[in-house]
């Protein structure tokens, strides 16, 4: 009897140590393949203007509205650009903000404060830290790009009725916030719908969820509203778009440091 | 009834046994549903004004539950490479600690400097390896000369750091497990280093560290003290009754009154703490007295030659009213304890009246249900005087006058120092000196800065209000005015940090480290500066998410509750005078101590007095005579107020332990009163005069009165073995207390009456 146990006991271990690192390895390339096909999807749009309101909340439910403008321009062969204006609150009217996300190297980022009339560059190991005080790193916001994490698949989940796969991206940038990030995203058009955030001590943070996706250009999904609560605070951003335009006439010359002091 | 219940535990034994087992059974399974619980909040009521407005901060900023490891470097020297790195590395690594959410060392500390025209927002110590001769003089002239950091994470010799980390507990009533977590995973990681630089010293500090003592001490006390409470009263028990029967069965008593008493208290959502943790000392304590009465009663009518179960019946008779009666008025003053605005306090009273009802209950059924069921055997002995107390009788009635003018001034003078006392509360003083926790706090005040912080919140009541420059520049006025009070080791404010980027911005000349004047000139640099740093370091703790108002944190040097609400009300003055129209919240953990004290006190008073009314009227009622009641008002009332003076010169500290040491004592001494007086009261009844009469009181109860009394003082002695002051204070000065009752008892009371009760009584009616 006990011989028997010892045995299926091996017999089993040996097999887990067979069929593993095969199953991980699978795992490992099943998840880049639905990065590469979720990039792949979204490729192409061009260029895109937007207005969006940000809500913040603390944990007693007071709110605090902010209102931002947002240009974004795809790259080719790297991370997007974007500009960012801040017209609320009134103090800060009129501020830009420049990113460059970058596939390999740090993301650079440039600041321009209408009170002294000056760009000022932000250094860049910030990026795990809050986007206007909100529950948004600035690694939440900038561009999704494959070489910044590794890929793992999970599962299949079904997630509010919606067939999805279950990812898990490990950052592989040091300065990132995160030691993992989970994502359900849709089998049919690879949409995300939802991210779980996990610390650099691994324990959940935060979750944000997308909902109210829209298509534009038949082609891409963009998800009106986007919300984060933070589990450890219990604060929480929604990040509402209220109107979001493509095929906007922009190019290079409408993402430096000149362009910045010029938008109004 | 008295008769039924005699027949009862005489001829139906094992009915009564058998009834007893399941009530015991039934209750008793209870008590695997208790817990332990163990943080500070349990001190306070969910409607208690400041823990509400502590709270309400917390939700609005980010709540600042802290763990500390204090670093002290044999050399001396914290800015040397391999020190800087040991806090380099220890500040990573203290990003793992469960439930943090920020980690704050003079290592990660954000370094703004002007670089050409941009702002450089970068760690303090960015990489080990970059520690040059030239880097660590920089650090250290940055560290030393840091308001956000000096005094506060880096000593002004530069011998000692800190390295603190905020955690967020989740938000439910018991966290104790969390906090387990915390210490221990954090222990481990200070173990690590410790090992690695063992010449350097690591101290463990913070709320979350008390949180954890009160837990860790608790325990301790429930398992050490309880034991050695048993031991104490077997040896009593044994030396006092001369019998292993008498001695098991009283032991016996005391367990089953102790199992139902907590069985029932986890059958009612009860959950052990600080204070409760003691109910059983204290039950096993007032349970051990009943029973003494009943068994040397019984004993001593079978040395005369009766029979056990006359010997049972017997002195049932004559206990049970006096044994009521003291049960009574023990689990009053302990039911008085519900007047306190700490609900530990209020469990206290609660359980130990539970209890004391459930010892009387068992004390008149199942022990002599178990004395009948067991063999007892004794010597015959002929009904010899005590001789001890008849002489000592003779000698109260000579020295009559003598005692009762130096009673009267013991008391008098006892009573008059009582107001010497100040009530006190310091969390931190709740724990002894012998305790690392204690020690490791005292090394932090004595080498970096003060333990005891007040949370400041200035609302400006409008979004953005805080970048106003009347804000910026009433804020400024404050903080120096606060950093010239003699009171205060460190102030994290907003303003420090609107000058250093005033100053950043202005190529970093001094000249220009002031506020800056424009409303979109300070936010505009505050939002660089909060778009410059990295996750964990953010001003989210300083600024609510409106930017309305701000929260400073004021760190002062310990204080003592006085002196602390005393420093609240001076803040308070200081903008009714400057700035009447500022709205301003001030909230922490040791103000929240510093009014439950005085809070509590007010509520306490008013308890004892309805302790003492209520347990006087009884008095009246059992003795049936007004007189007599009133004249035991001086002997229960007396002990307490020699008690508290002797106090004011040992101590003079009331914590909240103490503030129930009063009702509680006064339910306990007046027994003594009552077998005096009613014995006193059946021999005047006799026929005879009052010499007589208190010479029939000494011979009679003299020696039972003596027995309690000890075993109540050791009960309570056991108490101040416990490392929490509050439970040794409380069980030092309740144990005085109960000996300062023989004393005026014995030698007050009796010359008392010589004085005053001179009046002949009439006969009959003479049941004792």
């Amino acid at each position: 009897m006990l011989n028997l146990k010892r045995i299926t006991a091996s017999l089993l271990l040996v097999a887990a140590l067979v069929i593993s690192p095969l199953s991980l390895a699978d795992d490992a390339a099943k998840g880049l393949e639905i990065a590469k096909e979720r990039k792949a999807r979204d490729a192409g749009w061009g260029s895109s203007e937007s207005d969006t309101l940000m809500v913040l909340r603390d944990a007693q439910g007071n709110e605090s509205v902010r209102a931002i403008r947002a240009k974004a321009l795809e790259v080719k062969g790297d991370g997007d650009k974007s500009l960012t204006v801040f017209d609320q609150p009134a103090d800060v009217k009129g501020t830009a903000f420049l990113s460059f996300s970058h596939i390999e190297d740090a993301d650079e980022q440039w600041l321009y404060l209408p009170a002294i009339k000056r760009v000022k560059r932000i250094s860049s190991n910030n990026k795990s830290g809050p986007f206007m005080s909100s529950e948004f790193a600035y690694e939440d916001m900038s561009s999704f790009e494959l070489a910044k994490y590794k890929f793992n698949y999970l599962r299949d989940e079904k997630l509010n009725g919606l067939d999805c796969f279950v990812v898990e991206a490990t950052p592989t940038d040091r300065f990132s916030g995160y030691t993992k990030i989970i994502s359900w995203i849709d089998k049919q058009h690879y949409r995300v719908m939802k991210n779980e955030f996990y610390d650099r001590k691994k324990a959940l943070l935060k979750t944000m969820t997308m909902s109210d996706y829209q298509l534009y250009l038949d082609k891409y999904w963009r998800p009106k509203r986007l919300d984060v609560i933070n589990h450890q605070t219990g604060k929480s951003t929604s990040l509402i778009v209220k109107q979001i335009n493509f095929n906007v006439d922009l190019d290079d010359n409408d993402f430096n440091k000149n362009s910045l002091k010029r938008v109004r | 009834m008295q008769k039924l219940l005699q027949q009862a535990v005489t001829r139906y034994t094992w009915s009564v046994l058998l009834l007893s087992l399941c009530l015991i059974a039934l209750c008793g399974f209870g008590a695997s549903k208790l817990y332990f619980r163990g943080d500070y909040k349990i001190f306070f009521g969910h409607s208690n004004p400041q823990l509400l407005a502590f709270e309400s901060m917390q939700k609005t900023f980010n709540k600042n539950d802290n763990i500390g490891i204090v670093v002290a470097p044999e050399d001396g020297d914290v800015f040397t490479a391999e020190n800087l790195t040991l806090l380099w590395n220890l500040t990573e690594d203290a990003w793992q600690i469960p439930y943090s959410s920020r980690v704050d060392s003079i290592t990660n500390f954000q370094h703004t400097q002007a670089e050409q025209d941009d702002l450089l927002v970068e760690p303090l110590v960015l990489e080990p390896e970059e520690l040059d001769a030239e880097k660590l003089q920089h650090v250290k002239q940055v560290a030393l000369n840091e308001p956000v950091l000096l005094k506060k994470l880096i000593s002004e010799a530069g011998d000692v750091a800190m390295v603190n980390i905020t955690v967020q507990l989740p938000d439910k009533v018991d966290q104790t497990a969390e906090v387990q977590e915390i210490v221990s995973f954090t222990r481990d990681l200070v173990k690590k280093y410790q090992n690695q630089y063992p010449t350097a010293q690591f101290r463990l500090i913070g709320v979350v560290m008390m949180n954890n003592g009160f837990y860790e001490e608790s325990q301790k006390d429930a398992s050490s003290l309880i034991p050695g409470m048993f031991v104490a009263i077997i040896l009593m028990l044994a030396l006092l009754l001369r019998s292993v029967t008498a001695t098991l069965c009283t032991l016996l008593i005391i367990i089953v009154s102790n199992v139902t008493t907590l069985g029932i208290a986890g059958w009612a959502g009860y959950y052990l703490s600080t204070a409760t943790v003691n109910v059983p000392i204290i039950v096993m304590t007032l349970a051990v007295a009943d029973c003494v009465h009943i068994a040397s009663s019984m004993l001593f009518d079978m040395q005369q030659g009766s029979t056990k179960a006359d010997a049972i019946k017997h002195s049932l008779r004559l206990n049970m009213k006096p044994v009521f009666i003291t049960s009574i008025t023990t689990a009053i003053g302990f039911l008085t304890f519900n007047f306190s605005d700490v609900p530990p306090l209020q469990d206290l009273g609660n359980l130990v009246a539970l209890g004391v009802v459930f010892a009387w209950i068992f004390s008149i059924t199942l022990f002599p249900a178990l004395l009948m069921m067991l063999p007892i055997k004794v010597k015959p002995q002929s009904n010899q005087k005590n001789g001890a107390m008849e002489k000592f009788a003779e000698w109260v009635i000579k020295q009559q006058k003598t005692l009762l003018i130096v009673m009267g001034i013991v008391i008098i003078g006892g009573t008059a120092l009582t107001p010497l006392n100040s009530v006190n509360d310091i969390p931190l003083e709740y724990f002894d000196t012998s305790l690392k926790f204690r020690q490791d706090n005292d090394f932090m005040q004595a080498r970096l800065s003060g333990m005891t912080l007040i949370d400041l919140e200035l609302d400006s009541e409008r979004a953005s209000g805080v970048n106003s420059p009347q804000f910026l520049e009433m804020a400024e006025d404050f903080s120096n005015w606060v950093r010239s009070q003699s009171e205060l080791d460190h102030l994290a404010t907003l303003t420090d940090i609107f000058k250093r980027l005033n100053k950043n911005m202005h190529g970093d000349d001094d000249s220009w480290y002031r506020l800056p004047e424009q409303q979109d000139l300070a936010a505009q640099y505050l939002l660089m500066y909060e778009m410059s740093l990295p996750y964990g370091l953010d001003l989210n703790n300083q600024l609510n998410i409106d930017k309305s108002a701000m929260r400073m944190t004021l760190t002062l040097k310990n204080l003592g509750s006085h002196e602390l609400t005393g420093f609240e009300q001076k803040i308070r003055d200081w903008f009714t005078t400057h700035y009447p129209e500022q709205k301003i919240e001030m909230s922490s953990v040791a103000l929240m101590f510093a009014h439950i004290g005085e809070r509590n006190m007010a509520s306490m008073l008013l308890g004892t007095s309805v302790a003492a009314i209520l347990i006087s009227v009884l008095l009246i009622f059992a003795l049936k005579d007004l007189r007599l009641g009133l004249i035991s008002l001086i002997p229960n009332l007396a002990p307490a107020g020699i008690g508290f003076g002797l106090w004011a010169l040992y101590n003079g500290n009331i914590n909240l332990g103490l503030s129930v040491v009063t009702s509680m004592c006064l339910g306990i001494v007046v027994d003594d009163t009552v077998h005096f007086l009613s014995k006193y009261q059946y021999s005047r009844r006799q026929g005879n005069n009052a010499e007589d009469a208190i010479r029939y009181a000494f011979s009679s109860v003299g020696r039972a009165l003596w027995i309690t009394t000890l075993v109540l003082f050791v009960g309570f002695m056991v108490l101040t073995l416990s490392a929490f002051t509050l439970n040794s204070y409380l069980g030092l000065l309740t144990a005085v207390i109960i000996l300062l009752a023989l004393v005026v008892d014995f030698l007050f009371l009796p010359a008392f009456l010589l004085l005053l009760d001179k009046r002949v009584y009439q006969e009959g009616n003479s049941h004792a």
